[in-house]
């Protein structure tokens, strides 16, 4: 081990500080490890505190039937099947324990009548399902998490930037990091590492993501040899803002539509008709997403090119007291009092279904001592994700992977970090310094961010993702020839040569599993595939690396249990 | 499009200076699209801290023509356009680099709030209107905008013995929460300095998020203190019944 590196121990490190991160972390602690928490922003801002509408979670609340069993099953209608089923079965089963937990631990949300934990429809949902906080859910929860995880004592170590995972072997030791701040390298030794950094949306340029959302922890655990999960469901969210163009993407929650909002075309046509006239609004969002980028491309869009959303036929205070954030967020940056008239809205990159592929109990990836939760690992949510199934997942997941950390961390004893590792990791970072050529990390970022808008979006085809893997190659060459100036202080271009190559990775593995899986399910849509293939519904693509190349295989899914098949059998093929 | 000045401070713990930088100004724009602007044509290195650039997470705070703001939030248009647009570092964090400063010393006074502690044999149900003001508090999104114009610690800089504005609507939350089972009087009055407040209400003014800081979290702070400490009936009260 090599002295010149600040270096701190834990039993369990957990890189991501969001809804599943600070989740681990509380459980981690409450079992007694040392817990040491790593993330690239400062406490409570991860992306999690975006989060609008509500955790879905079948507490039966408002609606007496609800029960697991629903929730089970509109996970699994929701996400078209493909979903691990044991992760669905764990997440509607233990959803509502969570929720009680975060209020036991001082969150407080919007009640019911008689005093209990308020629900709300969303979308694919059978009942109302959503314990929310107005329009600001997200906010509470890591809140509550946040202040339970210092109230326990764990150390976090805030604006610090993991860039490779450090083995022992075939067994993960710890993590490669820098501070923000003074661009020092820092080492971690760990005997179990929780992985909890998110999605991959900064890949494309219209998103409702945030700065972090960069593909790092997929990248991470892909290099360290794991293997990553169908990798091509990429979820557009159907409303994303439309105008004015700075703030294109940004997110306006389904909680409208939750909350009785409705969709028109510029004609004034109530057009979910057309596409799912059972659920209309409601409908699942590749089904919404889609059928507001086909109502724009033939030529039935707004004037900015999107689709009209109006919740003003409801009271204004009403709108105001369960949308406030909607109401500001319109009031301030589009001139539009949501209260009075309609909002424009288009489809916006949100959410990634694939990632690394995990264990359903335990949340332990292909790498002994690895483990994932949150959206930077896949399963749960197949083709698919239904609104409030996130916020849900990341605290069932992230308890089962503080868990399975510990469990881990117990059998251990300190793992060694070969010194050849961390300056091969020291090396990378400093590249760009050295190099003196015109190639711009914020060039290359937009170059990239265009291929995979216009190649690999809602609609895709073989041709167009053929041209994609070509643009995305010379950008692979780019990278390599990245160079910075200014000083290792608080620098941003040279953060983002780091994240570049984070998303470089996650975008080539998106594309090379769109590309191989022919046929059209939940948000992957083929132009040339437009239909549900019986034999794909049976099969994962998997991502991992054989020497230096990509490689993708596909693997048969697990056999449903047959009560869980006596589940959905009677539902099956509804609302495709 | 029309072109904008923005002076930007750049510089570090050991000083700096505002430079100036030439940005087109399209329908919409907030400050922040404008620093990005200029990150990726003009100064790759300018630190800013941003992340969900929507409002929600409060990392994006400034001080813009003299105005403490959060830069995702500051339209362009709302600016005078005909001269240069100032942007700097909050004043009262030291600067760690250009628009980034260190707010650590507000996770260190949070560290010193007991967190929620329920009552024994709560049954867990509470009444919407019983909560309605806990929730206003809980909109916190921490963009620290609040301690930044606080003039006990902008001018006094008593951030030793103050806890400022951001942590009284935190222990406010706590201690009206329904449920809640502690006190933290105490510690308003002796380790977060409340008494230091004077009600000048610029925190109130700034918040993003538009919680009535002064009137609805310090003022009725103030009186639990008053209250607990200062008067005498209740102290009488408190003898004969043996408190």
């Amino acid at each position: 081990m090599n002295s010149k590196y600040e270096t701190h121990e834990h039993d369990v490190l957990i890189i991501g500080a969001g809804g599943a991160g600070l989740r681990a972390a509380i459980e981690a602690l409450s079992q007694g490890a040392n817990v040491g928490v790593v993330c690239k922003s400062l406490l409570g801002k991860a992306h999690t505190v975006m989060a609008e509408g509500g955790i879905a979670a079948a507490m039966a609340n408002v609606d007496a039937a609800d029960d697991w069993r629903t929730h089970f099953r509109d996970t699994m209608r929701g996400g078209k099947f493909l979903n691990n089923w044991r992760m669905a079965q764990l997440h509607a089963q233990e959803a509502p324990d969570r929720v009680r937990e975060l209020e036991q631990w001082g969150a407080l949300f919007d009640r019911t009548e008689d005093g209990r934990i308020l629900q709300r429809a969303f979308g694919g949902h059978s009942f109302k399902r959503l314990c929310h906080v107005g329009d600001r859910t997200g906010l509470e929860m890591i809140r509550t998490l946040q202040d339970r995880g210092v109230q326990m004592g764990f150390d976090v170590y805030m604006e610090c930037t993991t860039t490779r995972l450090l083995m022992d072997g075939g067994r993960v030791a710890g993590a490669f990091a820098y501070w923000r701040e003074n661009g020092r390298f820092v080492v971690f030794k760990a005997k179990a590492v929780v992985l909890a950094t998110g999605g991959i949306g900064k890949a494309w340029p219209i998103t409702s993501n945030s700065w972090e959302y960069t593909g790092d922890g997929m990248a991470l655990a892909y290099e360290a040899g794991a293997e990553l999960l169908d990798m091509e469901f990429v979820q557009f969210h159907p409303t994303g803002m439309v105008w004015p163009p700075g703030v294109q993407g940004l997110l306006v929650t389904e909680a409208v539509r939750g909350e009785g909002g409705i969709l028109t075309n510029k004609n004034g046509e109530r057009f979910m008709e057309k596409y799912d006239p059972k659920r209309m609004e409601l409908s699942t969002r590749d089904v919404v997403a889609r059928a507001i980028y086909t109502e724009v491309r033939e030529g039935r869009g707004t004037e900015h090119g999107g689709a009209f959303l109006d919740i003003s036929h409801k009271p204004a205070e009403y709108v105001k007291r369960k949308l406030p954030s909607m109401y500001h967020q319109f009031r301030e940056l589009a001139d539009v009092d949501i209260t009075a008239g309609p909002m424009e809205v288009g489809p916006t990159c949100h959410y990634m279904m694939g990632g690394v592929r995990v264990d359903a109990e335990t949340a332990a990836t292909s790498i002994a001592g690895l483990f994932a939760a949150g959206e930077v690992a896949a399963g749960l949510h197949g083709a698919n994700r239904l609104g409030g199934n996130s916020l849900s997942d990341l605290l069932v997941f992230g308890r089962r992977a503080g868990l399975g950390a510990v469990e881990f961390a117990k059998q251990q004893a300190v793992p060694a970090v070969d010194s050849t590792q961390i300056e091969e990791a020291e090396r990378a970072m400093l590249a760009p310094f050295e190099r003196n050529t015109d190639e711009n990390p914020y060039s290359v970022h937009s170059d990239l961010q265009q291929i995979m808008q216009i190649l690999v979006g809602i609609y895709r085809t073989e041709e167009d993702m053929n041209s994609a893997m070509e643009g995305l190659a010379r950008l692979k060459e780019r990278v390599q020839r990245l160079s910075i100036n200014g000083s290792r202080m608080f620098n941003p271009g040279w953060h983002l040569c780091a994240d570049l190559k984070s998303m470089l990775t996650v975008s080539e593995a998106v594309t090379r599993s769109a590309l191989a899986r022919k046929e059209s399910r939940g948000a992957h849509s083929r132009i040339d595939y437009p239909n549900l293939n019986a034999a794909w519904g049976k099969q994962n693509n998997i991502i991992s690396l054989h020497g230096d190349q990509m490689n993708l295989e596909q693997r048969p899914t697990r056999e449903l249990l047959a009560d869980l098949q006596a589940l959905l059998a009677d539902e099956k093929g509804a609302g495709a | 499009m029309p072109d904008v000045t923005l002076k930007i401070f750049r510089g570090d713990r050991e000083g700096g200076q505002t430079a100036d930088y030439q940005v087109p100004v399209a329908p919409g724009m907030v400050v922040l699209d404008a620093l990005h602007h200029v990150q990726k044509h003009q100064a790759p290195d300018l630190a800013v801290r941003w992340n969900c650039k929507a409002g929600k997470c409060g990392s994006c705070s400034a001080e813009v023509n003299g105005r403490p703001r959060l830069t995702c939030k500051t339209r362009m248009d709302s600016l005078p356009q005909d001269k240069p647009i100032t942007i700097l570092p909050m004043k009262s964090f030291p600067v760690i680099k250009d628009l980034v400063t260190d707010v650590s010393w507000n996770y260190k006074v949070n560290k010193k709030i007991p967190g929620f502690t329920p009552k024994a044999g709560t049954n867990w149900r509470m009444q919407q209107e019983d909560i309605d003001r806990v929730q206003e508090f809980r909109k916190c999104i921490e963009c620290f905008l609040c301690q930044n114009v606080c003039h006990v610690l902008r001018e006094h800089d008593k951030h030793e013995q103050f806890g400022g504005p951001r942590f009284f609507v935190r222990v406010a939350g706590l201690e009206m929460h329904p449920l809640d089972g502690v006190s933290r009087v105490g510690l308003l009055k002796k380790e977060l300095g409340l008494g230091l407040c004077n009600i000048t209400k610029c925190c109130t003014e700034v918040c993003t998020e538009e919680i009535h800081i002064t009137d609805n979290a310090i003022i009725p702070l103030k009186e639990r203190v008053v209250d607990e400490y200062y008067d005498p009936v209740l102290r009488l009260v408190r003898k004969i019944r043996g408190g």
